[in-house]
């Protein structure tokens, strides 16, 4: 090959390079940068006097003369929006019947809407599920409610051709003549009074429970279940992972049994994370009865299974990377074989042996599957550690498909989903840049 | 221009003789006292990579106190019989002895020999330095600690001891808390050395120990050699002949694993009885 074909095929590799490296780095913003956008909205955002409310209420939180101002101020509005009501409500008492059916059946929606809005009207029974007890706490989604209430959805299938088609219909002009007319500017208009919007940071967010299946509230037994799981799974495979390790680099002989266990290990790592979630059923929970039903130890262990074979691949590579040099100048100053390992081999394969342990400690923090059927639930409060043999925790993972997925208002509550996510990439990316310090602080001691 | 039976020039051959004998000066030595006895003592010792039988049948009674050299052109054995000595190559499988190798008259081979208490009288240096990514100080203490001596005091004593025998001392006594291996590779070997003395051996094994180093370095482990003389047996591997000169009292040759010629250094290298070692030491192969 002669020097030009080498010059332009080195430069056309580099250029393949750093194109992929591009692509992935977009790749990356493009999924990055809206998990962060959203969920941090779930800590900063615009909450108004019905999150204030809410959390006085539900979590004690905050100063209540201040808040009493507050709902006093916010009162004066609303009282005037109610008196609207009750005059419209008197109103149709006196219309005929025909169309006073008519609007009656128009009225309820709108009562509905003002609900959702600003919380119960005055004469309301109380709400058993407290999601109906508030109005709207973010003023991002009382923006949305407003449009629900001036304007009624309706659905156009009039061309049989394609999908029917949504448009919207003005309420105000739906009553028009009547003395609710009024009510929907009035609304519109002085929204920011009735609900006294402002920038907050919620840090409660992470460190409160979720109240209403993650309706209000924050994700703390979320972090705290994930937590357990992940440490408790490390603390089943990594001591194993490296005895493992030890045993396969330093004692095995090549032989028929060793492979067969070099194999079986390697197979272990392709398994589908799903199957050992069954597994995990099926053995722990079913045959071992580790636990009644799902527990943290039972997930903790299906975990454990599942990143073992990870970790003692790279303790096996970390100790086969340690100089040769060094065991054998440690049994020649008469060294037994099992000190060498403790004083020589496995300190100069710590790094190693650390970055596999985080990054498994990562994909435990992760994974799904598995604690489906042996750890997780929906919805649960933060469990103690004396919980952790028999109760069952939520868990990041598996509540952002929880919630995605099957939530009954999923869609209510996507900067609670975003939050999640947020805080999950956060703790897996800081396992992980923990990994990346610690093995350069140990490399270093060890180069001197 | 003499010529021998077989077509070699003999005045060249007298003439290297005569620079090998030059650079042996016994004289300058000082006297041993109390060595001489039979250290390790090979009888009809072969060594096996499986099949392969890599030195064959070896008779020879290496002298307490003094310097033996092993010579031999590459891939003859020597490494192989210099790791036997404290069984290192019990490390690669397939590897295996027959006949008797004694160490104090004891079967290094023997069936309740403990292999870990050997090592520990016969310390090693290899080829390439290898001091541990420690401190200067824990790379020699790492032996005593081994042994139970856990005492600061005591540790720092025999590291100081041990530095200073392998002159060491000087250079690293201001640093011994830094990574030995930010240390030179001279430097680095005679940690080595100071790591074995540090365990108190009988015998020190020196595996080509200069053969990675510069020829400063080289000489300062070779006056190391000459001051542990005497103190300990030693036996060095080395491929550079002067240096097996200089150094040793005796010297083993090797060929494709037979011990062809043992004999004190000053005869061997000014009037070996074997052909193949003149053919040797004068370079006509290696
Ligand atoms: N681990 C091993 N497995 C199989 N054969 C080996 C092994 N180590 C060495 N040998 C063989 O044994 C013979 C002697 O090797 P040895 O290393 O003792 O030679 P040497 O004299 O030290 O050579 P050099 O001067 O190159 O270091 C060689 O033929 C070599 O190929
Ligand atoms: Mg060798």
């Amino acid at each position: 090959m002669n020097l030009g074909t080498r010059k332009i095929l080195d430069r056309s590799f580099s250029a393949v390079g750093i194109g992929s490296i591009a692509v992935m780095g977009i790749a990356l913003l493009i999924v990055i940068v809206p998990i962060v956008y959203n969920g941090l909205g779930a800590v900063f955002f615009t909450e108004t006097i019905e999150h204030r409310n809410m959390l006085y209420n539900e979590f004690g939180k905050g100063d209540k003369a201040e808040l009493d101002k507050e709902n006093a101020a916010a009162g004066i509005y609303r009282k005037e929006a109610y008196s609207m009501l009750s005059r419209f409500e008197a109103e149709m008492e006196t219309m005929e019947p025909v169309r006073q059916q008519e609007f009656r059946s128009k009225y309820g929606p709108v009562q509905t809407a003002l609900r959702h809005l600003i919380g119960p009207l005055p004469g309301d029974e109380e709400a058993i599920l407290t999601r109906y007890r508030y109005g709207q706490t973010r003023w991002e989604k009382a923006e949305e409610k407003l449009h629900e209430l001036l304007y009624e959805a309706k659905w156009d299938y009039s061309d049989p051709n394609s999908m029917a088609k949504e448009y919207f219909v003005s309420r105000a002009a739906e009553f028009e003549g009547t003395s609710l007319v009024r009510l929907f500017p009035y609304v519109e208009n002085n929204l920011d009074k009735m609900l006294q919007p402002r920038f907050t940071v919620y840090w409660g967010f992470l460190t409160d429970s979720s109240v209403d299946s993650h309706i209000f509230g924050g994700v703390w037994p979320e972090i705290q279940g994930t937590f357990f799981l992940a440490v408790g799974a490390m603390l089943f495979a990594f001591p194993l992972g490296v005895i493992a390790a030890i045993y396969f680099t330093e004692y095995a002989r090549d032989g028929f049994f060793t492979s067969m266990l070099r194999s079986a290990n390697s197979t272990l790592a392709g398994v589908p994370s799903i199957v050992f979630g069954l597994f995990g059923l099926a053995f722990f929970i079913n045959t071992l009865k580790v636990s009644e039903s799902k527990s943290v130890l039972a997930g903790s262990l299906t975990l454990a299974i599942m990143i073992l074979p990870t970790i003692i691949r790279a303790a096996e590579e970390a100790i086969l990377s340690v100089p040769k040099t060094y065991k054998e100048a440690s049994l020649s100053l008469g060294s037994t074989k099992w000190n060498t390992i403790m004083t020589v081999i496995l300190p100069a394969a710590l790094p190693g042996i650390l970055t596999g342990g985080v990054i498994s400690l990562g994909r435990a923090a992760g994974e799904t599957a598995p604690i489906i059927f042996t750890a997780a639930v929906s919805v649960g409060s933060a469990i103690g550690i004396a919980d952790v043999l028999s109760s069952p925790t939520p868990a990041l993972s598996w509540n952002i498909y929880n919630l995605a997925s099957e939530h009954e208002a999923a869609a209510e509550i996507r900067h609670v989903q975003y939050g999640m996510v947020l805080a999950l990439v956060s703790i897996v990316l800081l396992l992980n840049l923990s990994a990346i310090l610690l093995r350069a602080r140990i490399s270093k001691k060890l180069k001197g | 221009m003499q010529m021998t039976a077989d077509g070699r020039d003999t005045s060249q051959i007298e003439q290297v003789k005569t620079a090998m004998r030059d650079i042996y000066l016994p004289s300058e030595r000082k006297q041993i006292s109390g060595g001489g006895n039979p250290h390790v003592t090979a009888k009809v010792f072969s060594i096996y990579y499986g099949e392969f039988e890599a030195v064959k049948k070896v008779n020879a009674d290496v002298l307490s106190k003094y310097v033996t050299s092993i010579i031999g052109p590459s891939g003859c054995g020597k490494s192989t019989y210099l790791r036997a000595i404290n069984r290192m190559n019990d490390l690669i499988p397939g590897c295996h002895t027959t006949g008797a190798l004694l160490f104090d008259g004891e079967d290094i081979y023997g069936k309740f020999t403990d292999e870990v208490l050997l090592r520990k009288k016969i310390g090693m240096v290899f080829q390439k330095p290898n001091p541990f990514p420690k401190s200067i100080f824990d790379n020699i203490a790492y032996g005593p600690r081994l042994h139970g001596m856990n005492d600061r005091k005591q540790l720092a004593e025999v590291v100081e001891r041990s530095l200073r025998k392998a002159a060491l001392w000087d250079e690293v006594s201001d640093r011994l808390d830094r990574n030995a291996l930010g240390l030179s590779g001279g430097q680095q070997q005679r940690l080595c050395v100071a790591r074995a003395l540090a365990v108190e051996p009988e015998i020190l094994l020196l595996d080509e120990p200069t053969s990675a180093l510069d020829p400063k370095a080289t000489a300062k482990i070779e006056d190391l050699i000459q001051e542990l003389r005497g103190s300990y047996t030693i036996m060095i591997v080395t491929h550079n002949m002067q240096q097996a000169s200089r150094v040793s009292d005796y010297t083993m040759f090797f060929y494709e694993g037979v011990l062809v010629e043992y004999a004190p250094t000053a005869q061997l290298f000014t009037n070996p009885k074997d052909r193949m070692t003149e053919d040797y030491i004068t370079g006509r192969f290696s």
